[in-house]
C-alpha cells in the first residue's frame, strides 16, 4: 500500500513539478471525529489549478466528511488547510464560499420555489436605491448563463427545468459567487449519458479556466472520461493520490475495496470450495427489472442456497434487494414460486410469499428503537399473520427468549428497548425477526457493516447454518471476503446492470473485480 | 401568458370579481364608493396582521398570537391613554416597540431552540392574552383629541364613500409589504427559507436573522393592528380579537400563498381580505341571513383553494415530466 503511494507521488512529481510546488488548495493530516468515532484519520489532499479531481471510496470511506470539512459545513478536530498557500479554516458555508470554495450538492441545493435568476442572484442581487434591480438581475442572469452555452427563460421557475439545467445553473451560481474551487457531490447521479456529456462539457471549460474541480462520483467510467487524478479514501484513511491515465481500473477497484490482487489470488488458492446444490430452482426471476432503477435480470435461487451481490456503491445491490422484496415494484419480468407466477408488489406480498428482508440502514429502515427486543422481533410475524391476530405478550417472550438464546444475543433481555443494543447484537436481532417467520427466501442487505470482528464471525457463521437447513439467502456485501467465504454463487453489477454470474470455482475476489472493471459495457445511464 | 406560480393569485382574483359581479347583480347598491370605503375601513385591522403573517406563512411558519397581541395592544394603549394620561404617539410608541419585541423573541426561540412555529406562537399566544387581562379585565374607553381627530379623518370619494385614516393606513401597509417580500433581499431571504430551509442555508441565507426578522415584522404589524383596532372601536379590551390570527390565516391562503410556504404574493392577500369582507357586505344587505355564513362561505373557499393548489402542484409536476420523457 505505501509503496503505491510513493511511486504514485513520485511519477505525477515528475510531470507537475512546478504546479505541486503551488497547489490551489491542500489540506494536511485532516482528522474528525464524531461523539467518539473517528470518521477521518490523518488524510492528506491536494487539488491544482485546472485540475478535475476525483474523490472516490465506498460508503463510510470518509469522502463526504472530507467535502464538508473542506466547504465549511464541519470544522475538523487535526490538521490544517491551506488554499492559495493561505491557511484558511472556514467556520461555515457562507465563508468558505467567500474564500473560494464553491460546492453543489446533489439534491438540495438551489431553490425550486424561484426563479433561474432569483437562484443564481439570491443574497449578492443587483439593488438600486435599495431595491432588488430585477430587470438588472435578469440581464445579469442571461449573461451569466450564455457562458455556459444555455439560453433560457431566467423568468421561469427553476422546477420548470430539467436536472440537468439545475445542476449547470447551480454550477454556474457556485463559480460566480466562489471561483476558485468547485465541489461537485455526484452530480451525474439522476442524469442520462446525453446530459452527463453537456455537463462534462462545461466542467471541462472550466479546468481550462484554471479553476480546481472536485468530483465525489461512483461511476468509474465517468471518473476516466473527466477527472486527471483520482483520491481514494477508505474507512477514514487515505489509501492513495493517483494520476487517472497511469492507473488502470482494475487497480483503482482494487484501492477503493482494499485488496491487493496477488493476496486474493494466494488466498483464493487456499480456499476449500463450497459445495453448490444444484438442481431445479424453486424461485426464479425471469425478465426482471425496472426503469432507472436496475436493467432487467434472470436470477434463479434454490433451496440451501447463498447467491452473493456484489458490485461498487451505486451499481444498484440495494436496488436489487428492493425489487426482490417489492419495495420497488418491477415494471417487467415475472416472478415465480414453484412454476407458480406471483406478483410482489408490496413488502407485504413478499412476506406472504415467505420473503425476508434485513435492510442496508439498519437504524433507519430496521429496527425500532423504542420497542423492546422482543416486540423487535416479533414484527414481521406479527404482520404475516394480520394484525387482526395479535401475538400474546407471553408468546412474544417466549418467541424472544428462545432466539436470544439460539443466536446469543446479549444482554439477554427481552424488554430492554433494542436501541441500548449494540449494533452487532441488534443485526442479530433483526435476523431474528424474519427467521420468526420461517422464511424460504431471507435476503441481507450489508449484514455485517458497522459491527465489531466477533459479531461478524457469528453472523456469517448463522448464515451458513440457515443455508445447512434448506432456506434460500440472498446476501449483498462490498466486502469481498465475506462475500466470496459464504456465496455458492456471485452476481456481479456494474452500472446498474447485472454484468457477471460467476459460480463455484470462479467465486473469488479477482474475478469479481474483473467482471465490474470490464471495459466492453455502454455508457453510465 | 400566466406562471404557474402565479396562477392562485389570479384565481383568488377572478373569484372576486365574479363574486362582486353576481353581489351587484342582485343588490345595484354594492356598487358604490361607500360599501368599498366601508369594507376597507372595517378590515383595516385585519388587513394589517394579515401582511404580518403573508410574510410569516411565506417562509412556512404560523403566528398563532396574532389575536392576542392585538388585544393586548388595544388594552394598554386604552389604559395608558385614558387611565394614566399618557399622549397616545408615545402609547403607540411604546407598544409597537413591546410587539416587535416580543415577535423577535418567538423568532429567536423557533430559530435557535429549535422549537416549531406553531408551539412557540402558541405559547405567545397564551401569554399576551393574559397580559391584557392583566392590564384591565373591563372594556377601557377611550377618548383624546388626537385620536379623535384621527377617527374624523378622511378622503371623500365621488360618490359620498369615504376613505378613512385607517384605511389608508392599511392600504400603505400593503403596499410597503409588497415592496419588501418582492424587491428586496430580506423578501428574496424569505421565499428562500421558505421553499427549503437546507438549500436557503447552504446557499448562504442568513436564516437566523431572516427568521428573527419575520416574526418581529409579524409582532410590529399586529401591534399596529392593535392600534388601528383601538382606532375603530375607541376602547381596548382583553376579550376582544379572539381567533383574528385565524382569519388571517384565511385570508393569505385563499389570497394564493402555499401553507407549506415558499410561494405567494402579499397582493394576494389584499384580495382575500376584500373576499371576507364582501361576504360581509353581502350579508348585511341580504339582512335575513346569520352573519355566520361569513364563516360558512370562508371555509369552503379554503377547501377550494387548499385542493386548488394540490391540483396545482401535481399539474406542473405532471407537465414537468412530460416535458423530461419528451427531451428522452
Amino acid at each position: 500500500m505505501t509503496d503505491i503511494q510513493t511511486s504514485s507521488e513520485n511519477s505525477f512529481s515528475a510531470t507537475n513539478r512546478e504546479r505541486l510546488d503551488d497547489p490551489l488548495m491542500e489540506a494536511r493530516g485532516i482528522g474528525k471525529s464524531f461523539l467518539g468515532v473517528t470518521a477521518l484519520e490523518g488524510v492528506d489532499f491536494t487539488l491544482q489549478r485546472g485540475e478535475i479531481h476525483a474523490l472516490l471510496g465506498e460508503n463510510g470511506a470518509g469522502k463526504s466528511t472530507l467535502i464538508k470539512i473542506l466547504t465549511g459545513v464541519y470544522t475538523r478536530d487535526r490538521g490544517e488547510m491551506r488554499l492559495d498557500g493561505q491557511d484558511v479554516t472556514p467556520a461555515n458555508v457562507a465563508e468558505a464560499q467567500a474564500l473560494g470554495i464553491g460546492t453543489v450538492y446533489q439534491e438540495v441545493n438551489l431553490l425550486e420555489n424561484l426563479t433561474v435568476a432569483e437562484n443564481l442572484f439570491l443574497g449578492r442581487q443587483p439593488s438600486r436605491f435599495g431595491f432588488i434591480d430585477r430587470r438588472e438581475m435578469r440581464r445579469r442572469a442571461k449573461a451569466l448563463l450564455a457562458r455556459y452555452g444555455l439560453d433560457i427563460d431566467v423568468d421561469a421557475l427553476l422546477s420548470s427545468y430539467s436536472v440537468a439545467i439545475r445542476q449547470i445553473v447551480a454550477i454556474a451560481r457556485a463559480v460566480d459567487l466562489s471561483g476558485k474551487v468547485l465541489v461537485l457531490d455526484e452530480p451525474t447521479a439522476s442524469l442520462d449519458s446525453q446530459e452527463v456529456e453537456m455537463l462534462f462539457v462545461v466542467l471541462r471549460r472550466l479546468r481550462e479556466q484554471g479553476l480546481g474541480i472536485i468530483i465525489i462520483t461512483h461511476f468509474l467510467n465517468q471518473v476516466y472520461a473527466v477527472a486527471d487524478r483520482v483520491t481514494v479514501l477508505r474507512n477514514g484513511r487515505l489509501v492513495g493520490i493517483r494520476a487517472l491515465a497511469e492507473l488502470p481500473r482494475l487497480e483503482l477497484i482494487s484501492m477503493m475495496l482494499g485488496r491487493e490482487l496477488q493476496d486474493i489470488t494466494r488466498e483464493h488458492q487456499a480456499q476449500e470450495e463450497a459445495v453448490a446444490p444444484t438442481g431445479e430452482a424453486p424461485i426464479r426471476f425471469a425478465g426482471y427489472g425496472k426503469r432507472g432503477s436496475v436493467a432487467p435480470f434472470d436470477l434463479d435461487i434454490r433451496p440451501g442456497e447463498v447467491v452473493g451481490v456484489a458490485g461498487l456503491l451505486g451499481s444498484g445491490r440495494s436496488e436489487t434487494a428492493f425489487l426482490l422484496f417489492g419495495i420497488d415494484r418491477a415494471d417487467s419480468g415475472t416472478a415465480s414460486i414453484d412454476g407458480k407466477e406471483i406478483a410482489l408488489s408490496s413488502p407485504v406480498a413478499a412476506i406472504s410469499n415467505g420473503f425476508g428482508f434485513c435492510p442496508e440502514e439498519r437504524k433507519t429502515d430496521g429496527i425500532i428503537g423504542d420497542l423492546s427486543v422482543a416486540d423487535n422481533i416479533a414484527l414481521a410475524l406479527q404482520a404475516r399473520q394480520g394484525w387482526a391476530k395479535p401475538i400474546s405478550s407471553r408468546e412474544r417472550q417466549a418467541l424472544a427468549e428462545g432466539f436470544i438464546k439460539s443466536l446469543d444475543i446479549r444482554p439477554a433481555d427481552a424488554q430492554r428497548p433494542i436501541k441500548f443494543l449494540s449494533g452487532g447484537n441488534q443485526q442479530k436481532a433483526i435476523l431474528a425477526r424474519w427467521l420468526a417467520t420461517e422464511p424460504r427466501l431471507l435476503i441481507l442487505d450489508e449484514p455485517t457493516r458497522g459491527i465489531d470482528i466477533g459479531a461478524h464471525a457469528e453472523i456469517l457463521k448463522m448464515i451458513e447454518r440457515l443455508c445447512a437447513e434448506g432456506m434460500s439467502l440472498v446476501v449483498i456485501s462490498s466486502e469481498l471476503e465475506e462475500l466470496t467465504a459464504i456465496a455458492h454463487r456471485v452476481i456481479v453489477l456494474s452500472d446498474r446492470r447485472h454484468v457477471a454470474e460467476l459460480t463455484g470455482s470462479d467465486v473469488n475476489a479477482d474475478n469479481i473485480m474483473q467482471a465490474i472493471a470490464a471495459p466492453n459495457r455502454t455508457e453510465a445511464a | 401568458m400566466i406562471h404557474t406560480r402565479n396562477l392562485p393569485f389570479v384565481t383568488t382574483l377572478a373569484i372576486f370579481v365574479i363574486a362582486y359581479g353576481l353581489c351587484i347583480l342582485q343588490f345595484p347598491n354594492m356598487l358604490s364608493t361607500r360599501v368599498i370605503g366601508n369594507l376597507l375601513t372595517d378590515n383595516a385591522f385585519l388587513g394589517i396582521a394579515a401582511v404580518g403573517m403573508t410574510f410569516v406563512i411565506l417562509s412556512g411558519g404560523i403566528d398563532l398570537s396574532i389575536g392576542s397581541v392585538i388585544a393586548f395592544t388595544s388594552v394598554f394603549v386604552a389604559v395608558a391613554v385614558g387611565s394614566l394620561g399618557l399622549h397616545p404617539l408615545t402609547a403607540f410608541l411604546a407598544v409597537l416597540v413591546i410587539s416587535t419585541l416580543f415577535g423577535s423573541l418567538m423568532g429567536a426561540m423557533i430559530r435557535y431552540l429549535g422549537i416549531p412555529p406553531f408551539v412557540v406562537t402558541l405559547a405567545g399566544m397564551f401569554l399576551a392574552r393574559g397580559a391584557a387581562y392583566l392590564i384591565s379585565t373591563a372594556s377601557v374607553p377611550i377618548s383624546h383629541e388626537m385620536i379623535d381627530a384621527i377617527q374624523g379623518f378622511y378622503f371623500r370619494f365621488p360618490g359620498g364613500g369615504r376613505l378613512t385614516a385607517l384605511a389608508i393606513l392599511m392600504l400603505l401597509v400593503f403596499i410597503i409589504g409588497g415592496f419588501i417580500a418582492g424587491r428586496t433581499r430580506f423578501g428574496a431571504n424569505v421565499y428562500a427559507i421558505g421553499g427549503n430551509i437546507q438549500s436557503a442555508e447552504l446557499m448562504g441565507v442568513p436564516v437566523g436573522s431572516t427568521t428573527i426578522g419575520i416574526y418581529a415584522l409579524s409582532g410590529f404589524l399586529s401591534g399596529l393592528a392593535g392600534i388601528a383596532y383601538t382606532l375603530y372601536t375607541s376602547s381596548g379590551y382583553s376579550l376582544a380579537t379572539v381567533g383574528v390570527e385565524l382569519d388571517a390565516i384565511a385570508a393569505v391562503v385563499i389570497g394564493g400563498t402555499l401553507l407549506t410556504g415558499g410561494v405567494g404574493l402579499v397582493a394576494g392577500t389584499f384580495v382575500g381580505i376584500l373576499i371576507q369582507g364582501l361576504i360581509q357586505t353581502y350579508i348585511v344587505f341580504d339582512g335575513t341571513l346569520s352573519s355566520w355564513w361569513t364563516k360558512i362561505v370562508i371555509g369552503i373557499l379554503l377547501f377550494v383553494f387548499i385542493v386548488l393548489q394540490r391540483g396545482i402542484i401535481w399539474y406542473s409536476n405532471r407537465r414537468l415530466a412530460e416535458s423530461r420523457l419528451k427531451e428522452i
